[in-house]
């Protein structure tokens, strides 16, 4: 089946198989490998995406389903990428450089999709509590950090702080 | 000189990880990778009459379908356990051969051009089996007549393994106390859901006869001898490559059957092969941890002194030792002097085959089962005599280091008191009990729970690990002509941080901006034999051995700038990146230059700047702490809510305070999804009924408090940095801190333990239970 849908401001046409996931869509023909797959059955949310504008677990949903939308991966998160610039030197979104300024990550395997479920969540803005941020991470697991480092992310960003005060480095 | 060494430097590996940059196994594209599915056994027990793979083999994209047939010259999965000597140790096959002993067991591979045929393919493999009973527990597979594993034998004891010490015996200890209580305790089994799952990627090089195997691993050394050896071929011809690992916690501190499986299949089909391991097969056939069940008896003096702890366990090892498996009750049994000076210990082991997946070392190995029962122990003694647990802890704590336990370790420094005091102060220990008072006036079920726990880590003196070796660490700095720096390390970590941590330390003795140093690890065909990340040895040892080589490095580049100074070496200075002598100074790049320039060397001297080291420690170090749990529970549905969580740590002295931080909110999060919510459960027939996420409950973010963290600092004498290790102490301090606090909010209904996990279910279960034994009508 041939499916069009917009990547990261992209448009894209492929033909794939009607049983093909959006992960592996993603994956696999499109070659963005930000988003991991860590159960296939939409319980860790490794594989978050926003699917115009909403955070969707990809590993649930066809990439035939999302003919015409408007996907963003982590690889499209941060503001335009800047020719002749190493991807590495990047300017970033700011909840990619508060999960750095905080230490909302470790081994890195959910971070992408923790960090899209983030942005999702931090646009509520200052009426975000700290219980509001924790029911908003539910669906995304992470083993290594105990959740409160990404909780502080959020908040940040929700917040409005600047990511870039504190600490060295 | 101090710039980087204990301040939170902003992690050096996070650009790629937030940016999606990063490269786990499962990221690896190579031209022409044909795709591996593995069959696994539906069965806990049963033999394979036959198996057909015509109508896989004839689906399309399909290029080859293996089974143990095939693989039968394979050498067996390895375990290298030095305890017990003289344990059973069955051949562990890549590929069932002729039986199946647990549900996940891998039988049949296919391998295809596409992940999508190769899973396709899977169902056509037909397979016959003749189901057997399973012994699925411990306890079943030591009754008489219960269905044997491993023939050859009548029984499914695997060993036998005993350890008493101490200066009074049992006997001694328990005629002189004032009373000895007994009680069954449960370590349940879990399983360490990293969120990566393993992965592996095999590629054969006909012409130079070269495998290269990237594999999610904690110790990409130890797998490329292993395999090698299974193998038959000579480790020159196998290339281990540690990509990014999407976290461990022990489960990948393993050589595991795709290992060896994916090599073999690689150079049987010539193309390069991936596995990438699916949640299901996770939980089936990656190890789980804990899964101890015991008896535990204390004698107490009526000052609340302990006198003596003997424990009887049987150790659920799986069908199958992995790697260390028949290592972890011995783990248990060293540690079971916890945080007391104990004058008697004693444990004994039975380690028995289950029809069920390997247990292993799971963060804390051993070492969270010994604290749990400490841990309980001190405050059941507690409940006993009346006393308050935070007198019973100061009453046996030991009060000079080093200490020499009963079971034989030698803790090598401490402050037990004053690491309690903190936590009793942070966590305003009397306003709560006052608090606790007020809640119970009102009927409400109100605890508070205290863990004061000791861990061996830094893993360890070679001569004294539980595989017989293996102990040490390697690091490798090399120092490029415009004064950059690369530090290899064998300790290749998996989340915990050494490309900052190690760079920390590297750039402070050199006196470099940190951006000039590049940390490397995890690739055996670059760099030097090393160990692996586990057991909270990585800055230990690892960050030692680094130390040792930095040290050379200095050494031969200040003998250098004294002949170009024209000074004695002595008479040279290095501070902040600079060598003054004679009212002249290098910098450390201009140094670094003349060295690989050569022109002007000192006598005797060699080109180049750089140096290996292979540190052994003395001894392991013995962090420790206190941690204060908070919770309400809910009498009428059972639901616990943890209300506060403090935590004081003592890991010696702190490279990055941000790192430290985040192990302990992550070790604590771990250690209270073993008291709270996880079990992997296995049913009568052995039946494995956690296969997903949906059955197995990790700790979710709205399920956890915030936790308040705060430090004592005692440096370790074991080595020149004074650190002692960090990455399992929260697991290990958190699971008793919670359990204590449940059992105390219970009490006053005269519930003295619960058996975890302490869901809704089993809380209730125990309130009516106390409530009926009181008579009192609910």
């Amino acid at each position: 089946m041939k499916v069009t849908l917009s990547v990261n401001g992209r448009a894209v046409t492929r033909e794939v198989e009607p049983r093909l996931l959006l992960v592996y869509f993603l994956r696999d023909v499109l070659g963005l490998k930000g988003a991991h797959v860590g159960c296939e059955t939409s319980l860790c949310g490794a594989c978050t995406v926003l699917v115009d504008g909403k955070a969707m677990k990809s590993c649930t949903r066809l990439a035939v389903q999302c003919d015409g939308a408007e996907v963003t991966t982590i690889e499209g998160l941060a503001p335009a990428a800047v020719a002749g610039v190493a991807l590495e030197s990047q300017e970033l979104h700011p909840m990619q450089a508060a999960f750095r300024e905080k230490h909302a990550l470790q081994c890195g395997f959910c971070t992408p999709g923790m960090i899209l479920t983030a942005v999702e969540l931090a646009a509520r803005g200052k009426e975000l509590d700290e219980a509001g941020a924790r029911e908003g991470l539910a669906g995304n697991l992470c083993r290594c950090t105990g959740y409160q480092h990404i909780v502080d992310a959020v908040l940040s960003v929700a917040h409005g702080e600047s990511a870039a005060a504190g600490g060295a480095r | 000189m101090t710039s980087y060494i204990g301040k939170p430097v902003r992690r050096k590996e996070d650009r790629r990880m937030i940016q999606g940059l990063a490269t786990y196994v499962d990221d690896i594209e190579l031209s022409d990778l044909c795709h591996v599915a593995i069959l696994r056994s539906p069965h806990a027990h049963a033999r394979i009459t036959s198996i057909d793979r015509s109508a896989a083999l004839a689906h399309a994209g399909v290029i080859d379908v293996v089974s143990g047939e095939d693989t039968k010259h394979i050498g067996t999965v390895p375990v290298a356990s030095a305890v017990p000597p003289d344990k059973r140790t069955p051949r562990t096959p890549v590929l069932a051969e002729h039986k199946v002993r647990f549900v996940g067991e891998p039988v049949a591979a296919v391998v295809a051009t596409t992940k999508e045929a190769a899973r396709d393919a899977l169902e056509l493999v037909a397979v016959d089996y003749d189901v057997l009973p399973a012994a699925s527990s411990p306890e079943a597979a030591l009754r008489p007549g219960a269905p044997i594993l491993h023939e050859g034998v009548d029984t499914n004891l695997a060993f036998e393994w005993k350890l008493e010490g101490g200066e009074l015996t049992w006997k001694e200890a328990s005629e002189r106390a004032e009373r000895v209580l007994e009680q069954r305790m449960e370590n349940q089994r879990l399983a360490p859901i990293p969120m990566e799952p393993r992965g592996v990627i095999a590629r054969f090089d006909p012409g130079r006869g070269e495998i290269t195997l990237w594999t999610s691993t904690q110790i990409p050394h130890l797998v490329r001898t292993f395999v090698a050896i299974q193998l038959g071929i000579p480790e020159t011809k196998l290339r281990v490559i540690a990509p990014d690992v999407g976290g461990g916690f022990g489960s990948k501190l393993n050589v595991y059957r795709e290992e060896g499986l994916l090599c073999f299949l690689a150079q049987r089909t010539r193309k390069p092969v991936k596995w990438i391991e699916r949640r299901t097969e996770n939980f089936q056939a990656t190890i789980h941890g804990r899964g101890q069940v015991g008896n535990v008896k204390v004698a107490f003096t009526a000052e609340g002194k302990i006198l003596g702890i003997h424990y009887d366990v049987l150790a659920d090892l799986g069908a199958y030792h992995q790697l260390l498996t028949p290592a972890m009750p011995a783990i248990t049994g060293l540690m079971l002097s916890g945080s007391y000076a104990i004058p008697h210990i004693t444990i004994r082991v039975k380690g028995v085959f289950t029809n069920r997946m390997s247990t292993d070392a799971y963060r804390g190995a051993g070492r969270p089962e010994a604290t749990f029962i400490v841990e309980r122990i001190a405050d059941m003694v507690a409940a006993e005599l009346e006393m308050d647990p935070v007198e019973l802890r100061r009453a046996n704590f030991p009060r000079a280091f080093p200490y020499k336990t009963a079971t034989g370790l030698t803790y090598d420094s401490g402050d037990y008191v004053k690491a309690l005091d903190k936590a009793l102060q942070v966590s305003d220990y009397r306003g709560l009990r006052r608090a606790q008072e007020e809640a119970r006036d009102k009927g409400r079920l109100f605890g508070i729970g205290l863990s004061s726990y000791v861990e061996i880590c830094a893993l360890g003196p070679s001569g004294a690990m539980p595989t017989g070796g293996f102990g040490w660490e390697s690091a490798t700095v090399k120092v490029h002509p415009t004064g950059s720096v690369t530090v290899m390390s064998g300790a290749s970590p998996h989340g915990q941080g050494q490309e900052t941590s190690f760079a920390q330390i590297a750039a402070d003795m050199l006196g470099l901006d940190i951006e000039d140093v590049q940390v490397k690890h995890g690739d055996t065909g670059t760099m030097q034999y090393g160990v692996g990340t586990f057991g909270s040895r990585a800055t230990a040892v690892g960050g030692t051995a680094l130390y040792q080589a930095l040290e050379q490095v200095i050494a031969k580049a200040k003998r250098l700038a004294a002949h170009l100074l024209g000074a004695p070496v002595a008479g040279v200075r290095f501070e902040n990146g600079k060598f003054s002598a004679n009212g002249r100074v290098l910098t450390f790049g201009e140094v670094a230059f003349a060295a690989h320039g050569a022109a002007k060397l000192p006598p005797g001297d060699t080109p180049g700047l750089e140096a290996t080291s292979f540190f052994e420690p003395s001894n392991f170090t013995f962090p420790f702490g206190s941690h204060v749990c908070v919770v309400e529970v809910d009498a009428e549905t059972g639901e616990v809510e943890i209300l506060r969580y403090f935590a004081v740590d003592d890991c010696g002295k702190v490279i990055n305070p941000l790192l430290v931080d985040g192990q302990v909110h992550g070790g604590i999060a771990q250690g209270l999804g073993q008291a709270l919510f996880e079990r992997v459960v296995y049913d009568d027939e052995g039946q494995l009924l956690t296969g997903t996420l949906m059955d197995y409950a990790l700790p979710k973010a709205h399920q956890l408090p915030r936790f308040t963290t705060e430090r004592t600092e005692t440096p370790s004498p074991v080595n020149p940095l004074g650190v002692k290790g960090v990455g399992e102490a929260g697991t290990i301090g958190s699971t008793p801190a919670l359990v204590n606090a449940v059992v105390d909010a219970l009490a006053p209904l005269g519930v003295k333990h619960v058996d975890m996990p302490l869901t809704p279910e089993r809380v209730w279960n125990a309130i009516e239970e106390a409530k009926r034994a009181r008579g009192g009508v609910s």
